[in-house]
């Protein structure tokens, strides 16, 4: 296969930062509430945490799609949150809301803007997850089959099993671990002790597999001093950059992520040890993969906040663990961390940022 | 507060797609039972064939035929199939390299055996439909075979009557709210009332109301009465007929400001020959049976609306 040398990554424009995050309680229904509805305290909470107001802010751009609500531009309904009268400056992304962050941290690259709105939501209660992801599959050859994520995620699952990269036990280890973190998470659905269950899709058992829900998030991003002025330890991303792998399932090695490990070359991510990982692992085999590819050690705390085995709102669980990721470097414990996106099946797309605090 | 109110919503849609080349010739080769990969400037067969290296992105077209017999690469079991899935029995879902390709191919395996007689490595064959049209599920499923592998049909690719598209029917099932404050509306709708919130920053009455300002960015929950009466603001005279829609044309079609509110509304005029409508006419809702938005409004006979009262809502 033929790969671009590696190079270490070049220096940003300029210094941007994730100055705020929030997200919502993650739940298995919310119905009584509009996606409006749902997102806006967490709008109102990272406007709050920066004292900015929505009239100050450079750019929005946010990550959703229609396929969970089953209704065609249903994002335009959610601008009502963020006060898009008079005309801002906006986008969207049919992707999670990491993908959102990146076009943001773009756009703050160019100097168009000081600052941006980065906002992700996902109702996955309306319908069937599980049938509405097979909508985003190759439409000639796989979706016609209808295999479901958990299908596919268990294919990948038996891959590692048979390259001895795991078994059944360590799976539940990492799952275990995940919602043992999540019991200091207020916002995570699924905390503390939770059966292995039975198989969903062997070798996957339900324990193995994220919860279905609801919820939203929102960050702040600011440059240079902005940031400063704004947050007293803004988490500065070093580097930032996702890759994709060929769509054909039976193209690909499940048991590796080549693009997971890519992105993270190109975000800088080898060059120093990271003490954090926020890693985004839908599924509990997905976490085997990630640690391989991005050869995280044991002394790296991975998913202090539980991951998406512990809540998995669906677009917006990417951009959270830039968020969680953030917040520890925010709040001082840790100096250096690696936040995880991922998107399609068996970890198709990803995206790695590097976040970094000021020397201590 | 009232329980928010649910519907289920079913999103059914046929999906049309034309094939490329490549593409076409497989599924056709489905049909007539042969199953062809294609082959990469570095000599890989990939099955199923795509029109562009994954790799290095060169275009591909040469099309090499492979066995309908190969060897599962990864499973997984499905106890419970679901709906649009190949069987309706349990079965395993199989990634499976056909003898001769480089790659391989998503599908269902039908093992009566259960999960304990499926593993990596065993070895399948292509089970055809009975009835086959062009596409990937006229590969019925993979069976379990020990028998070897199969003999290649040597067709070339050149078919008669190619398959040139596919249609992909898909369908899917929600439970539809529209949360808190769309409810509240759609239940005042129902006792003839229209209900709006009004913005506890900027004091706007939204109607109907989101549940949010979107110009301060905030949740609106005060709830305001408006109307009946309102003030057509601007209009338009619809002359094509709508396809089942029993309106006669042509007919008007406005933006109405309700008493109270500070967004107008869309609705049609009738009562009123459609060239006597005017901006700041003055209307009232007329209801249709069984609750819904009003089915039309009507004048209401009082003099027209000065325009410096609704100009802000045009
Ligand atoms: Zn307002």
């Amino acid at each position: 296969m033929q790969r671009p040398a590696p190079r270490s990554a070049p220096g940003p424009l300029r210094d941007i930062a994730v100055v705020a995050f929030a997200q919502t309680d993650h739940r298995r229904t919310s119905d009584e509430l509009s996606e409006v509805e749902m997102l806006m305290p967490v709008l109102h909470q990272v406007l709050a945490q920066t004292g900015l107001k929505t009239s100050d802010i450079g750019f929005t751009c946010s990550g959703s799609t229609d396929y969970l609500a089953g209704r065609a531009f249903s994002f335009t309904m959610a601008l009502d949150g963020v006060g898009a009268w008079p005309p801002i400056s906006e986008s969207h992304v049919e992707m999670d809301g990491a993908w959102a962050l990146y076009e943001a941290w773009t756009k703050l690259l160019t100097g168009d803007a000081d600052t941006a709105l980065v906002y992700a939501y996902g109702k996955s209660s309306p319908g069937s997850i599980r049938d509405v992801l097979t909508r985003q599959l190759d439409p000639y050859y796989v979706a016609p089959l209808w295999p479901d994520s958990v299908a596919l995620a268990a294919l990948q699952a038996q891959a590692l099993i048979d390259a001895g990269d795991t078994d059944e036990p360590a799976l539940a280890a990492v799952a275990t671990r995940s919602r043992t973190a999540a019991t200091d998470n207020s916002h995570a659905q699924l905390r503390g002790s939770v059966p292995r269950g039975e198989y969903a899709v062997r070798p996957l058992r339900t324990g193995d597999c994220p919860p279905i829900g609801d919820g939203a998030a929102a960050v702040i991003l600011a440059a240079g001093e902005r940031a400063r002025e704004l947050c007293e330890r803004p988490a500065w991303i070093r580097g930032i950059d996702h890759r994709i792998e060929a769509h054909g399932l039976g193209v690909r090695d499940l048991t590796d992520s080549p693009s997971t490990r890519l992105a993270a070359e190109r975000a800088g991510l080898f060059e120093r040890p990271v003490d954090t990982a926020e890693l985004h692992a839908p599924f509990s085999s997905q976490e085997v993969v990630l640690r391989k590819a991005l050869r995280l050690g044991d002394g790296v705390d991975v998913n202090p906040s539980g991951g998406a085995l512990a809540a998995n709102p669906v677009m917006a669980a990417g951009l959270i663990r830039i968020g969680e990721a953030a917040d520890r470097i925010r709040r001082g414990h840790s100096d250096r961390a690696l936040a995880h996106a991922t998107s399609g099946p068996c970890l198709q797309q990803n995206l790695v940022a590097v976040l970094e605090g000021d020397p201590r | 507060m009232p329980e928010v109110l649910k519907a289920p919503l079913v999103v059914e849609f046929p999906f049309t797609r034309s094939l490329g080349p490549v593409q076409s010739a497989f599924l056709t080769g489905l049909r007539e039972r042969v199953v062809f990969g294609v082959r990469t400037g570095d000599g890989r067969v990939l099955v199923p064939p795509v029109e562009y290296d994954p790799v290095t992105s060169e275009e591909l077209s040469e099309l090499v035929e492979v066995a309908a017999t190969g060897t599962v690469t990864t499973w997984a079991w499905n106890h419970e199939p679901r709906r649009g899935q190949p069987l309706d029995r349990p079965f395993a879902w199989v990634l499976v390299r056909l003898d001769g390709a480089d790659t391989a191919l998503l599908h269902a395996l039908d093992a009566p055996g259960g999960p304990d007689s499926v593993h990596t490595g065993m070895r399948v064959r292509v089970r055809w439909a009975a009835e086959r049209s062009g596409g990937i599920t006229d590969l019925a499923c993979f069976e379990p075979h020990d028998d070897g592998i199969s003999e290649l049909t040597g067709s070339d690719g050149r078919f008669e009557d190619l398959v040139t598209g596919i249609v992909v029917p898909a369908r899917l099932d929600y439970t539809y709210s529209p949360g808190r404050a769309q409810t509240a509306y759609i239940q005042a709708l129902a006792e003839r009332r229209v209900v709006g919130e009004r913005c506890p920053s900027c004091r706007k009455v939204y109607v109907p109301p989101r549940g949010a300002c979107p110009t301060c960015g905030v949740a609106t929950s005060e709830r305001v009465e408006v109307g009946p009466r309102g003030t057509v603001t601007t209009y338009c005279i619809v002359n094509i007929k709508a396809k089942n829609l029993d309106i006669e044309v042509p007919y008007v079609y406005a933006h109405i400001a309700l008493d109270g509110a500070d967004l107008a509304l869309h609705g049609r005029i009738g009562g009123i020959p459609y060239d006597q409508v005017r901006m700041g006419l003055r209307v009232e809702p007329v209801w249709a049976d069984g609750g819904g938005h009003p089915d039309h409004y009507r004048p209401t006979g009082e003099p027209d609306a000065d325009y410096e009262t609704y100009k802000e809502l045009v």
